[in-house]
């Protein structure tokens, strides 16, 4: 990715920084079109590996030494929605770099962290921007930051706040206490729907090498490769592929809890195979002039379906690193077997085509 | 919504815990709570290994083996040897943004 960083600061205008004093930069509330635009390039593509702010401290309204500080991670989405919740509130946000990423992956990766969070205060002498000794990390932050190690090094006192930045202002009216239910994390069908694009980008961009290895499958023949007899073996093979993807980066993840099964693998396996049944006597493939074809996808792609799914495990906000571990375990030599024997199925059919057996 | 059952790493020690709360405080799942001022798990599969609670926990009372639960990472980490990171995705540019 190189290491290209896009800073914008929406009318940012920064203040300049005397001995000791707070240096800190005005921001508004309300998001432009150009915000808007971000966040749909970012839930579509990469380009979220590249939206940052610039670390450091931002007055939303006019915060004096009262106001609250809420601490956030300098990637722009994160920072933008927190400045979108605090309209209407003078407060403080202390943004930590977190080379552009969100406070929950990046909390788990350490930039998030109580060392990030100790040098950011003492730089942008927070402590004399507020005459307190509070500040308000998101909860989810709390997987990298040591509330302790902050208040021995900096005196300040680190409060959790609730998971989503929504419910900040009900959480300062509420005396600063949450719910439970502020702080739970929620996975419903629009937060798994809009993740979907990010799994079926990475899984397409498979699909070239896939679709070639299928010609060359379908194609070969002992005098060369003929393009015009692979078609029709290997067009089949190619929407079994697109279902594929369909199924194990789009439909599982948006079905989720409605497929049988806790294991990520099994659910992708199961959208798979209704899958593949249903494309083979939709298109009327079971009058394959050969069954070997189709036995051969029938092994294949309900695992790459599966295969797919268990990619999802990454983006979801209930998985663990052992559970995973114990699917990966299972998954891989299933996976590996069932490749190496579509393949052998395969080079049978050829080997029946080419009447050498 | 659950995942596999029995696998979840994390474990509290009754005698360290001094029922400060914290760990109810941090956990985006609802798996600990206080009962007869002492945490307790109520729902161990519930746990993503996250590791918000033994990080934050000033007595030493929790334990988890937390790490990026992601394929692709830990697919990674079996090839390379090292522990499973986010940063195999930044070549391909999809990671958790």
């Amino acid at each position: 990715m190189g290491n290209i960083k896009l800073t914008f600061m929406p009318r940012a205008a920064e203040i300049k920084k005397a001995d000791g004093a707070p240096a800190f930069s005005k921001i508004s509330p309300d998001w432009t079109w150009k915000d808007y635009w971000g966040e749909i390039k970012c839930r579509a593509s990469s380009f979220r590996m590249r939206y940052s702010v610039k670390p450091g401290l931002y007055a939303a309204g006019e915060p004096d030494k009262d106001s609250d500080v809420f601490v956030s991670a300098n990637y722009k989405l994160s920072f933008d929605i927190l400045r979108r919740e605090l309209k209407g509130l003078n407060a403080w946000i202390l943004a930590l770099d977190t080379k552009g990423i969100n406070v929950w992956c990046a909390a788990g990766k350490g930039t998030f962290g109580t060392n990030e969070l100790i040098s950011r205060i003492n730089q942008t002498n927070l402590q004399n921007a507020v005459a307190h000794r509070r500040i308000i990390v998101p909860q989810l932050g709390a997987v990298g930051v040591n509330a302790k190690t902050v208040t021995q090094k900096t005196g300040f006192r680190v409060y959790f706040g609730p998971v989503h930045a929504k419910d900040v202002p009900a959480y300062i009216r509420e005396g600063y206490t949450k719910t439970p239910e502020m702080r739970l994390v929620r996975f419903n069908i629009i937060d798994r729907l809009v993740l979907t694009p990010m799994e079926i980008n990475p899984a397409m961009k498979k699909f070239p090498l896939f679709t070639l290895i299928v010609f060359l499958i379908f194609g070969l023949q002992g005098t060369g490769i003929l393009f015009k007899d692979a078609w029709e073996g290997a067009m089949p093979f190619l929407f079994f592929g697109l279902a594929s993807v369909f199924t194990g980066a789009f439909l599982t993840p948006l079905l989720l809890p409605f497929i049988p099964f806790r294991s990520f693998a099994v659910k992708g396996w199961i959208t798979g195979i209704a899958a593949i049944f249903a494309l083979v006597h939709g298109m009327g493939l079971s009058s394959y002039e050969s069954a070997l074809p189709l036995k051969s996808a029938y092994i294949f792609f309900p695992f790459a379906s599966s295969y797919i799914a268990l990619q999802f495990t990454g983006s979801t906000t209930f998985t663990g690193m052992s559970g995973v571990k114990k699917e990966l375990k299972i998954g891989i030599p299933i996976y590996l077997t069932a490749t190496a024997v579509s393949l052998l199925i395969l080079i049978m059919y050829k080997l029946f085509q080419w009447k050498i057996i | 919504m659950k995942y596999l059952a029995d696998v979840v790493t994390l474990e509290l020690s009754q005698d360290k815990c001094t029922g400060c709360g914290r760990c109810v405080d941090v956990c985006p799942h609802e798996v600990f709570l206080i009962r007869d001022k002492k945490a307790v798990i109520i729902d161990r599969d519930r746990c993503m290994e996250c590791g918000a609670c033994a990080n934050n926990c000033e007595f030493g009372a929790l334990k988890v083996d937390s790490g990026v639960g992601c394929a692709a990472a830990i697919i990674n980490s079996m090839i390379t040897g090292g522990p499973p990171s986010c940063d195999c995705e930044s070549q391909s540019g999809s990671c958790c943004g």
